[in-house]
């Protein structure tokens, strides 16, 4: 399209990220960042025990204590809010409590807030939480998530008879005959630890109230303004239009950040009730307790494989322990769903039953991190197909070969019912192995096997699901099912774009100015892109589910072309010509075949903001729109292969990552380069959840990983290269055919390293199926191994 | 995450420190690096009344060659030890061991004493004085006191200083000719306390055996561990893979580990072998050298 002379395309090439000549130079805005005046700061009294009963708090003293304004109990908190419920009505017969904000008979896990101080500093405000004195009766803690389905077992809340929340499944096609026909049925428990999500930024907030106007203004550290908008009016009782959300800079969130949290609606109290501002700084200690923790999981599945290993059927059971309460107001049962939806993957299996336990425990509450559920599925499927591969003697390639659903068989329609329109599952895995050099390393590790090296090679074939539409809307909750941008055209000539879509290090900004530049002929640098604020931006859902770029680009294009149509009728008019005959191209507007007749943009702008009485009555003064956008299709998936070559040191267990290569197809690329770091960055959570990230607690239910040296997080010596290599299906059914890429590294990783490591143990007979893969699980396994037979079979 | 309240003390000489330490006792605590006071202040796990900062204490900070032997001052920097030629030509065993201290950042803070009195078992540091059978320094107000570093670290957290003591300095003797050195430790990441570490110090005569031998190992108890029947085993041979095998399971037998978070016994036990046999390998490779 572009001729030579004018400005190529900003969409397509990596443009470097307009976010970052301030954050690199210290200079960002995050919520610690704000000091308003008469501004307090709130700490928690927090429990110390997993389950116990509240006999008595006293909070005489800490009300004594110099520097404290104000204490707040749990019946206080409860008379002054309206109690939450995480329930997604589409998830039928889903039970869940009532939620406040402080703990008010009882406390369900360490670490829940009972008392909420508000003082002059966070020192003093501390200080004070050591002089409440709180009596607790504590009670036998339920921390098993197995345990916690069994009749007797201790009731987290006794109202609701028992601990299980959610009981589901589904039983597509002919499960049990495929099983009869099988050549072999291989069975097996998939253990996933729990994790957290570690942003660097920890939860934070400022909230100040307005007593005569009645508004609350609250900066959050958030990825979904307009969500904690709806949902503090609901819980504090206020009218929407009083309450503004502003998310600044927010330094990382990977669906940490989109969540209800008790300590968030004390704070908010707290300043509702002092008509001060109050500030509250979740500490390390305060994210590991009380941060949303992730994917514990038991998955026991089943799978019937022909001879030539076609996989015939599956059967999968997982159990989901997700802490007291299921969380407001995304529940907490999407995680452990999406682990048995997705379980299929890529691959053509038509018979499928599958039943999913989500369980009540004394632990922090479980929700949504990157990657909802994928990471699990895909490690589950990958980690079955290796099995059947090495018992039928089968390349792992070519097993999967065999199973990927096929170019030609699309649109392909998955057992439990997703429709996958557009994809490249052969093509990735084909791309991948010649990048990677699979043949080679295959080479490699038959001469490491000889010289006493246990090299492995894994492979993982995903499919992510991006930018849901409709997703939790249908359930009753209130988050936006669409996207939005107000884009507008300065006096000057200039672009401001007002994004529903959030920011939060992926990059936004910069992508949607490149879209907005090429849509209005401008340069990226002349477009200003922001978001996060209720009372600026158009309503929009923020970001989660891989669906940022999809949803703001689809609205961004909109919004751009509404825009274009006021330039084109306004140029027109100036210009003697057909609308439709006018283009917009390198910050000119032109009659189209003739260059000369041409403005700028500031020549209409000027004319429309400042002498808009000499345009015509039926012309609109206006070079501003605003357009909203939801995807044609409820679900657009990208789909992406991992190949790993890892070295497993069999003496110390240690696992050294040699080689990582990806192929990710989220569609056309906006800007290559932020799709690679989404890419890399996912990865790297990908290898924390594989080799190294851990919430334990004990058997009592005290949290023994708070810290970061407890808690291990992959650093920059445990990350390797990561190549990323890329094909471009676009959708048929988004704007631009854009697809979701950010979780896709976090969905394909652990099964990929899984799968290397059980390949360089095989020799030894060992084949592992639990995460994290610790060299104490290594060792172990080795320690028990059946027998040394070096030829890799049984 | 902050800190109760405390009083902050800055003596400018050592006795000025000494005296503080002497009017305020277990109150008190002193402030070297502040690597891992200052977080279990944060935490409040540690509630010290006063804190005296050596930070601003003249003569702490210090390395001497002395005839080959070698005085450091207990508030020389970790990252000032790595870089040092004296000690790099002197003693790479420090070096070694101290690359595996954390993260730079940690190390351009944290000190040789401070890591010394503060005595976590998984700690490099004590393992490494340990096995170059360093002298440890205390001063107080009845004067110095030296002491071996074997008899120096007492149990968990736990060392022979007295609550009026300041660790002024580390003596290490020069060590023999020919003599080769290796520190080796297997940790979940880098920059992480080590599952189990081994500081091994061998010499070879000119007879071509092995002369001095010390293993210290951090990780696998309340201090750090020297294993005298591992030293002795190859003491006066001419080791080999045979030796270094039968070293690897006479450790593997005689460690008694605990089990944490991050590593079994079991696994400890076994992989303190493995590194003993790895870095007494590597340790005499290197006595051709010397």
């Amino acid at each position: 399209m572009a001729t030579s002379g004018t400005r190529p395309r900003a969409v397509g090439r990596p443009v470097k990220r307009v976010e970052d000549g301030r954050l690199l130079a210290g200079q960002g805005r995050f919520v610690d960042d704000l000091h308003l005046p008469r501004m307090v700061h709130a700490a928690f009294v927090r429990s110390p025990h997993a389950h116990a009963r509240v006999r008595h708090v006293s909070v005489s003293r800490a009300l004594a204590l110099p520097g404290v304004v104000a204490v707040l109990t749990a019946d206080e908190a409860a008379r002054l809010c309206h109690p939450w419920r995480g329930i997604l009505t589409d998830y039928v017969g889903m039970k869940t409590a009532l939620q406040y904000p402080l703990a008010l008979d009882k406390v369900r896990y360490v670490g829940e807030p009972v008392v909420a101080v508000a003082a002059a500093d966070r020192y003093v405000a501390e200080d004070a939480c050591d002089l409440v004195e709180v009596e607790y009766e504590t009670l036998p803690a339920v921390v098993d998530p197995e345990a916690a389905m069994r009749p007797g077992t201790p009731l987290i809340h006794e109202e609701l008879g028992d601990n299980v929340i959610y009981r589901g499944g589904f039983d597509k096609g002919e499960v049990d005959q495929a099983f009869a026909r099988a050549h072999r049925v291989y069975r097996d428990r998939f253990v996933v630890g729990r994790q957290t999500c570690v942003a660097l930024e920890p939860r934070s907030l400022v909230a100040a109230y307005e007593p005569r106007e009645g508004s609350l203004s609250v900066w959050i550290s958030s990825q979904v303004p307009h969500m904690m908008q709806a949902i503090f009016a609901r819980i504090l009782g206020l009218p929407e239009q009083k309450i503004r959300v502003v998310a600044p800079d927010v330094g990382g969130s990977f669906g940490l950040k989109i969540h209800c949290y008790s300590d968030d609606v004390a704070a908010c109290l707290l300043a509702m009730r002092l008509g001060r501002p109050v500030k509250w700084i979740a500490d390390r200690l305060e994210s590991f307790a009380t941060d949303i923790h992730c994917r514990e999981h038991l998955v026991d599945v089943e799978a019937a494989v022909s001879a030539d290993g076609t996989v015939l059927g599956l059967r999968s059971r997982a159990i989901t322990g997700v802490g007291p309460w299921s969380c407001y107001p995304r529940s907490s049962v999407v995680e452990g769903n999406q682990v048995i939806r997705l379980l299929t993957g890529p691959y053509r299996i038509r018979n499928y039953k599958a039943e999913l336990n989500v369980v009540a425990q004394n632990k922090a509450l479980m929700s949504q991190y990157r990657a909802v559920g994928h990471p699990i599925a895909s490690m589950v499927m990958e980690s079955m197909l290796d099995r059947a591969a090495r018992d039928l003697q089968l390349d792992p390639v070519e097993i999967r070969r065999r199973n990927l659903v096929r170019r030609d068989e699309l649109p392909y329609t998955t057992a439990f019912g997703y429709v996958f329109e557009s994809g490249s599952y052969l093509e990735s895995l084909e791309l991948a192995l010649d990048k990677g050099g699979y043949a080679r390393w295959r080479e490699e590790q038959a001469r490491g096997r000889r010289e006493g090296r246990h090299l492995g090679i894994g492979l993982s074939c995903f499919i992510e699901l991006t930018a849901p539409g409709s997703f939790y809307g249908s359930g009753g909750a209130p988050i936006s099912a669409q996207d939005s941008a107000t884009v507008r055209v300065e006096p000057g000539g200039t672009v401001t774009a007002l994004i529903g879509v959030t920011n939060q290090g992926q990059g936004a900004h910069t992508a949607f100015a490149q879209i907005i530049a090429d849509q209005l002929g401008v340069s990226v640098e002349d477009v200003n892109v922001m978001s996060g604020d209720t009372a600026l931006v158009p309503y929009g859902g923020g970001t989660s589910g891989s669906r940022g770029a999809v949803l703001g680009a689809g609205a961004s294009i909109l919004a751009c072309r509404a825009v274009a149509e006021k330039v084109r009728r306004i140029a027109g008019h100036l210009l003697e010509a057909a609308p439709d005959d006018v283009e917009l191209r390198d910050g000119k507007v032109s009659v189209r075949g003739a260059p000369d007749r041409s403005l700028t943009l500031a020549d209409i702008g000027f004319r429309v903001y400042y002498q808009s009485d000499k345009l015509p009555r039926d012309l609109e003064p206006s070079l501003e729109a605003t357009a909203h956008y939801t995807p044609a299709r409820p679900i657009t998936w990208a789909n992406g292969v991992h190949m790993v070559v890892v070295e497993v040191d069999v003496e110390t267990g240690l696992v050294k990552i040699l080689r990582y290569v990806t192929v990710e197809d989220c569609g056309p690329m906006i800007n290559p380069a932020l799709v690679a770091e989404q890419v890399r960055g996912a990865v790297v959570q990908g290898i924390g959840s594989t080799l190294y990230e851990h919430v334990v607690y004990d058997a009592e239910g005290q949290l023994l990983t708070r810290t970061l040296m407890d808690y291990l997080v992959p650093g920059a010596a445990e990350m390797p290269d990561i190549e990323v290599h890329h094909l471009e299906t676009p959708s048929p059914f988004t704007l631009g055919g854009f697809k979701g890429i950010a979780e896709a590294g976090t969905a394909g990783a652990p099964g990929a390293i899984l799968n290397a490591v059980n390949d360089a143990l095989a020799p030894f007979g060992v084949r592992l199926t639990r995460q994290p893969i610790t060299p104490d699980l290594i060792r172990s396994a080795l320690r028990q191994a059946p027998a040394l037979n070096r030829d890799g079979r049984r | 995450m902050k800190p109760a309240p405390f009083e902050y003390l800055a003596p400018r000489t050592v006795p000025e420190a000494v005296s503080l330490l002497a009017r305020h006792g277990e109150e008190a605590k002193l402030l070297a690096g502040g690597q891992s006071l200052v977080p279990l202040m944060n935490m409040r796990l540690a509630r010290p009344r006063r804190v005296i900062d050596l930070n601003r204490t003249q003569g702490l900070a210090y390395i001497r060659e002395v005839n080959g032997a070698l005085r450091i001052g207990g508030m020389t920097r970790q990252a000032t030890l790595e870089r040092s030629p004296v000690i790099g030509g002197r003693c790479p065993l420090l070096p070694e061991a101290l690359a595996l201290v954390g993260h730079p950042a940690i190390r351009s803070r944290g000190t040789i004493g401070g890591s010394l009195a503060h005595a976590d078992p998984a700690a490099e540091l004590p393992a490494a004085i340990a096995a170059l059978d360093g002298q440890i320094t205390a001063t107080g107000p009845r004067g110095e006191r030296t002491l071996p570093a074997t008899s120096f670290f007492l149990g968990v957290l736990t060392t022979a200083l007295a609550p009026d003591e300041v660790l002024t300095e580390i003596a290490l003797p020069a060590l023999p000719p020919r003599t080769g050195t290796c520190f080796l430790e297997v940790a979940r990441r880098h920059g992480d306390f080590a599952l189990v570490g081994v500081a091994v110090v061998v010499s070879r005569r000119s007879d071509g055996a092995c002369g001095h031998a010390r293993l210290v190992f951090c990780g696998v108890g309340p201090t750090p561990v020297r294993v005298a029947r591992a030293e002795a085993l190859v003491s006066g041979r001419r080791p080999d893979a045979a030796v270094f095998a039968a070293v690897e399971g006479l450790v593997r037998e005689t460690l008694q580990p605990d089990g944490d978070l991050h590593a079994s016994a079991d696994y400890r036990r076994e992989v303190a072998g493995v590194v003993a046999r790895r870095a007494l390998t590597t340790a005499w490779s290197r006595t051709n050298h010397g």
